[in-house]
């Protein structure tokens, strides 16, 4: 296990040595991107067994208080990259306060996340302050002080270092006695409470957990594109993209993000290649290979790898 | 001593009342038994006892200590832990992962409680099927790692709720030697059960619940011949009726 990290690390790190063209760069940034905003959904749904339809309000609320923070109030950009972080961790612990106090499980907490998002997006697009139809434009000014870079493999390394940060806790939490609990809660809740676990203290860690990590892919995002609208910061789309790539690679492992992100992103330019690219044709693409997965490896990729060990 | 004391419990569901004002005492270091029919309001009562029911009147004292609608990892942390019927197993994981999650309630250390698991493994004998998948286990195998389990807690007093359904007769006659070394151990224990045999070679003290009430109290053989128990489980004579 350990040398197919060190094989992992090793490959991402060399790899802009290798990839001369942008686009192929920008391909690997991006799946990195989607890698990241994969792990933030596994840790609350893929090991907690908190399923939601609605990482969007996390990436969103990371995106925009981070653009908000710069362009409105003039702050740099890495106190605002920090608080919001911790603007994603907040969002996280309200909407788990809410919901988990009531008892909510299964849909009808996945059905009360999506909502969550769909309020943040019509208000993101409604209020001036946040640029309403527009969306939030930030200024490019290349700079480490700006946490923007004007090489792109900068921006390559920066998303690298964040999974890397991103997986390496994941990985201490699936050995720690928070992680056996959240899989304990997702196995069986009423008999995780029986063995004396506070669950609902558990999973408001763990949404608050992955509010923060789903808000620091959205300020990589903001760094990255320098623009965010509602539709993309709170648009279901970003949603569906947060729980592809775990489901796919397989939820509740630590690689199994990336692994789905690393499929997914070649299977949209594969599509694009094959069948050109018509809008849509890809999300095509990916709703067959879910159904795929899902009718024949219900543990993700990661359970075909594990079942040959 | 009494570890437990329930007083005038009452539980309704709608229109029927499934426990009705009962009583009783669980004396430390001892085995009681609790019996009754199908539907007698038994397992009711246990999810009263653990916090995962709240009573509609009555009180549920551990300890000396009032703990009537706490919740139930806060009843846990006290000491006092409930098996279910209807085995709970977290079916993904491994016997012994299943057993530490048990343990991690006093041993925060991961390597640790998987440790801890593996002693609580041979004390009920389940040694051998450490790296099973708990969904793989039998239906006495899935018995016994509820007993494991809830053992892992280290509690003072331990709730059983049918462990023996569904088993051979030497798998009762298995899991009766672990409970009794359990007892020995010093835990106290309540269970229900169905099997008869089991339950009056078990119990240092019995009750008899039938239709939400105690109906009877005492040793293993005054219950047996207790003219009301028979009543409740084999019925009226025809011509009394």
């Amino acid at each position: 296990m350990k040398k197919i990290l060190l094989v992992i690390i090793v490959f991402f790190l060399v790899l802009p040595l290798f990839v001369e063209s942008r686009f192929w760069l920008g391909f690997w940034t991006t799946t990195l991107f989607f890698a990241l905003l994969g792990q933030s959904w596994n840790i609350l749904g893929g090991y907690g067994g908190q399923v939601s339809f609605g990482h969007a309000v996390f990436f969103g609320t990371g995106a925009y208080v981070s653009a908000v923070l710069q362009v409105r109030l003039g702050l740099d950009a890495w106190t605002s990259a920090a608080i919001a972080v911790a603007a994603g961790a907040l969002v996280g612990a309200f909407i788990g306060a809410l919901s988990f106090r009531y008892g909510l499980r299964g849909s009808y907490f996945a059905l009360v996340t999506l909502a969550f998002a769909e309020v943040f997006r019509v208000l993101a697009n409604a209020w001036d302050f946040t640029g309403s139809g527009f969306g939030m434009l930030v200024p490019m000014k290349p700079g480490a002080a700006n946490l923007q870079f004007a090489d792109r493999s900068g921006f390559y390394y920066a998303i690298l270092l964040l999974v890397v940060l991103a997986y390496a806790l994941t990985w201490r939490v699936e050995r720690s006695r928070f992680g056996a609990y959240l899989l304990a809660i997702r196995e069986n809740e009423d008999a995780a409470r029986a063995l004396g676990i506070n669950a609902f203290r558990i999973k408001l860690a763990a949404i608050t957990l992955s509010g923060a990590m789903a808000a620091m892919a959205g300020v990589f995002y903001i760094q990255y594109y320098l623009f965010v609208d509602s539709h993309v910061g709170y648009g279901p789309a970003m949603s569906v993209n947060a729980l592809l790539a775990p489901l796919i690679g397989g939820a509740g492992t630590v690689l199994g993000p990336l692994i789905g992100a690393v499929a997914l992103g070649s299977l949209a330019e594969l599509t694009s290649l094959l069948l050109g690219k018509e809008p849509g044709v890809n999300l095509l693409a990916f709703g067959v290979l879910l159904l795929v997965i899902l009718r024949f490896l219900p543990n993700g990729l990661m359970g075909l790898l594990r079942g040959r060990s | 001593m009494a570890v437990l004391e329930i007083s005038d419990i009452s539980k309704r569901f709608g229109g029927l009342l499934a426990v009705s004002q009962a009583s009783l005492e669980v004396q430390a270091g001892r085995i009681t038994g609790l019996i009754g029919p199908n539907g007698a309001g038994k397992t009711t009562l246990f999810a009263i006892i653990a916090g995962f029911a709240r009573p509609d009147g009555g009180s549920v004292k551990f300890d000396g200590r009032e703990i009537t609608g706490m919740a139930p990892h806060r009843i846990c942390r006290l000491g006092l832990v409930r098996t279910f019927q209807i085995v709970q197993p977290f079916g993904a994981l491994s016997v012994r992962e299943n057993i530490a999650v048990g343990s991690h309630l006093h041993e925060r250390g991961r390597a640790r409680a998987l440790q801890e698991a593996e002693k609580i493994a041979r004390q009920v004998g389940m040694q051998a099927q450490l790296d099973t998948p708990a969904q793989s286990l039998t239906i006495a195998g899935r018995k016994r790692l509820e007993l494991a389990r809830a053992l892992a807690t280290q509690p003072r007093l331990l709730l059983l709720d049918e462990v023996m359904a569904g088993l051979t007769p030497t798998e009762v006659n298995e899991i009766v030697a672990v409970i009794r070394s359990i007892r020995d151990a010093g835990v106290t224990i309540l269970l229900i059960e169905h099997v008869m045999q089991a339950v009056m070679s078990l119990s240092d003290d019995v009750y008899v619940l039938n239709q939400g009430r105690i109906i009877a109290r005492g040793g293993p053989r005054d219950i047996a011949s207790n003219a009301q128990v028979i009543e409740a489980y084999l019925g009226r004579r025809a011509t009394h009726a």
